[in-house]
């Protein structure tokens, strides 16, 4: 576990970049710090391997003072990721992230058979080790980047704004190649960004910072949406918190219904059935096809290329409620299709469902909160 | 043309001599600059209060006159070539210097950081990543300095005569052969151009991590397809 421990950063012009800052940050997990700038996150995240030195308090890696080894160990010992990538130039692929194994003195060969390894594990073609950065793409020079910082398998990784400088799209794409890489190998990873949805979306933790670099929340995502602790970090939220926040609510508990599913070779008593004024039709394998309402369904007469765009599906379970919801808007005609993993109708939800559904998981969080509070 | 290459007696060296002299004289001064201008350059880039009062300094040497420089050294070295190499290095220190300190200005930030991040200490950060990054800058200022210094070494004539092919300047006059005056000319231009030669291909040989002019880096593969979440039909 990394303690920062009530740790303040003035510099001689008098400037607190961080002001009596503590925080716990838990192993094998993403910690987040966000915040505006000039909150003092990059100068927090810089403290822990000492490329700045606080002014006051300590900081502690799994109980001992980072200031009581040699810097340069310290620093080997944790993974650096930086915007832009901050590659180095006039080296390889294959060299630069090879580049703190060699410095801790592993020979050539096997430090070159590391680095591919690690290639292969942040998705890089091969066939770009033996290329030099300006030949990369802005995407692949950042997945470099974080191959080179998880060359010599460091239990901690320091994230500095990584991924700020990618367009969107290629962000979406690190940002979960990041999740899946942290599940493989379980690093405790500091993340700095100013980016709240980044924060939410990769934080375990989440520490929303504040101008002069105070702490205005710590929290775990879902909490931090729920109960904001005052109007800054609410500010900071965004206007759609409470939709935000229904990504953490599960969707396996949603009452799925199939009354309103028909095959497309239905009989007419079939499509008779039921009270729904709107009927999905599947396909012989039970895909859906489209929505249609009922009146304009004639049995063994199913026009499919009359249907209704049934937009687009959830899987309950693997989903969140945020989907679901996300689903029943887009859908025409106001209900969400479920679907299992290999894209089978396996009922439809309305909207109305889903919003008895969130209300229950707002009763459910005040039960919580009351069980902790007494 | 048949007396082009006959050199007169008292310059006490054939044609090919007078080229290795004059090679020595202008090129030990650079030399000389490089590796004093290193350690000058890396002070400048720690303490950067530094940078305009070296930089001002190396640009009042440089005005100086060789000639001025030659009659204030003669009482020290007498007339050696040292005395025309001296003023030299000195001259080369005024390219040498700001290229050293832009080159090595010029490493981005980010690298820097993550270098010391990774945790280089600053002399590895200075000879692994700064000056090899600096290389391409560094190179274009000895070109400037090489080609400089091969011209100014004929004023060494002046100083009994130590100015190796520039020596060919005062016997043309003094025996009435202006061919020998084309010569030392000519020479001294295939010999900088040589040289100039040699150092761009000496950086194309440092720095195959350069975008070439001309030749396109090949689209590199991309591997950033993201798999829709969702089919929207």
């Amino acid at each position: 576990m990394i303690r920062i421990d009530s740790v303040t950063k003035r510099y001689p012009d008098g400037t607190v970049a961080v002001d009596r800052l503590s925080l716990d940050i838990p192993d094998r997990s993403i910690t987040v710090l966000v915040g505006p700038s000039g909150c003092g996150k990059t100068t927090t995240l810089r403290m822990i391997n000492r490329m700045v030195e606080p002014s006051e308090g300590t900081i502690l890696l799994d109980g001992e003072d980072t200031r009581r080894q040699p810097v340069t160990t310290l620093r080997r010992s944790m993974g650096y990721v930086i915007q832009n990538a901050g590659l180095f130039q006039h080296r390889t692929i294959v060299d630069n992230i090879a580049t703190v194994p060699r410095m801790l003195g592993w020979g050539k060969q096997r430090a070159r058979e590391r680095a591919a390894e690690l290639m292969e594990r942040v998705g890089l073609d091969p066939a770009l080790a033996g290329r030099y950065p300006y030949q990369l793409s802005g995407g692949q020079q950042q997945r470099v980047g974080v191959a080179r910082a998880l060359a010599a398998d460091p239990p901690v990784l320091l994230m500095d704004e990584p991924f700020s400088a990618v367009d969107p799209v290629v962000r979406k794409g690190l940002q979960d190649e990041l999740l899946r890489i942290q599940d493989e190998l379980g690093k405790t990873i500091v993340f700095v960004t100013h980016d709240i949805d980044e924060a939410i979306k990769l934080g375990t933790m989440v520490a929303v910072l504040r101008e002069g670099g105070r702490l205005a929340q710590y929290a775990p995502p879902a909490e931090l949406l729920a109960s904001p602790a005052d109007g800054f970090v609410e500010d900071f939220l965004g206007a759609d918190r409470g939709i935000r926040g229904l990504s953490f609510v599960p969707s396996a508990a949603l009452e799925l219904t199939t009354d309103a599913v028909i095959p497309a070779d239905a009989d007419a008593g079939r499509i008779a059935a039921g009270k729904a004024t709107h009927l999905l039709v599947t396909d012989a394998d039970g895909r859906p096809l489209g929505w249609a309402e009922r009146d304009e369904l004639t049995a063994g007469d199913i026009r499919t290329d009359r249907l209704r765009s049934y937009g687009r599906p959830f899987v309950p379970g693997v989903d969140s409620l945020r989907v679901a919801l996300d689903c029943a808007v887009l859908s025409p005609v106001g209900w969400a299709v479920a679907v299992d993993d290999s894209g089978r109708v396996t009922g439809v939800v309305s909207q109305q469902t889903i919003g008895e559904a969130i209300r229950a998981a707002h009763a459910a969080g005040r039960a919580e909160d009351e069980k902790v509070a007494g | 043309m048949s007396r082009f290459f006959d050199i007169p007696s008292d310059l006490q060296h054939s044609w090919a001599g007078l080229i290795g002299l004059h090679m020595r004289e202008a090129l030990l001064p650079v030399a000389a600059g490089l590796l004093l201008a290193l350690p000058i350059a890396q002070l400048c880039g720690r303490f950067r209060w530094l940078y305009p009062p070296v930089l001002g300094m190396t640009t009042v040497l440089y005005a100086v006159p060789s000639l001025a420089f030659f009659v204030v050294l003669i009482d020290y070295t007498g007339q050696t070539e040292l005395t025309v190499m001296i003023p030299l290095a000195l001259y080369s220190l005024v390219v040498l210097v700001p290229a050293i300190v832009d080159g090595v200005r010029s490493v981005p930030d980010e690298t820097l950081a993550a270098a010391t991040a990774m945790g280089f200490g600053p002399v590895r950060r200075y000879l692994q990543v700064q000056l090899p990054i600096a290389a391409p800058a560094i190179i274009a200022g000895l070109r400037v300095a090489t080609a400089s210094s091969i011209s100014l070494v004929s004023v060494g004539a002046l100083i009994g005569n130590q100015g190796a092919l520039g020596n060919l300047l005062a016997a043309a006059q003094k025996y009435d052969r202006p061919e020998l005056a084309v010569n030392a000319v000519l020479t001294m231009a295939v010999l900088a151009i040589l040289c100039d030669a040699l150092l761009v291909g000496l950086r194309v040989l440092l720095t195959p991590w350069m975008p070439r002019a001309g030749s396109r880096p090949k689209p590199a593969p991309r591997r950033e397809g993201i798999t829709p979440e969702g089919a929207v039909r």
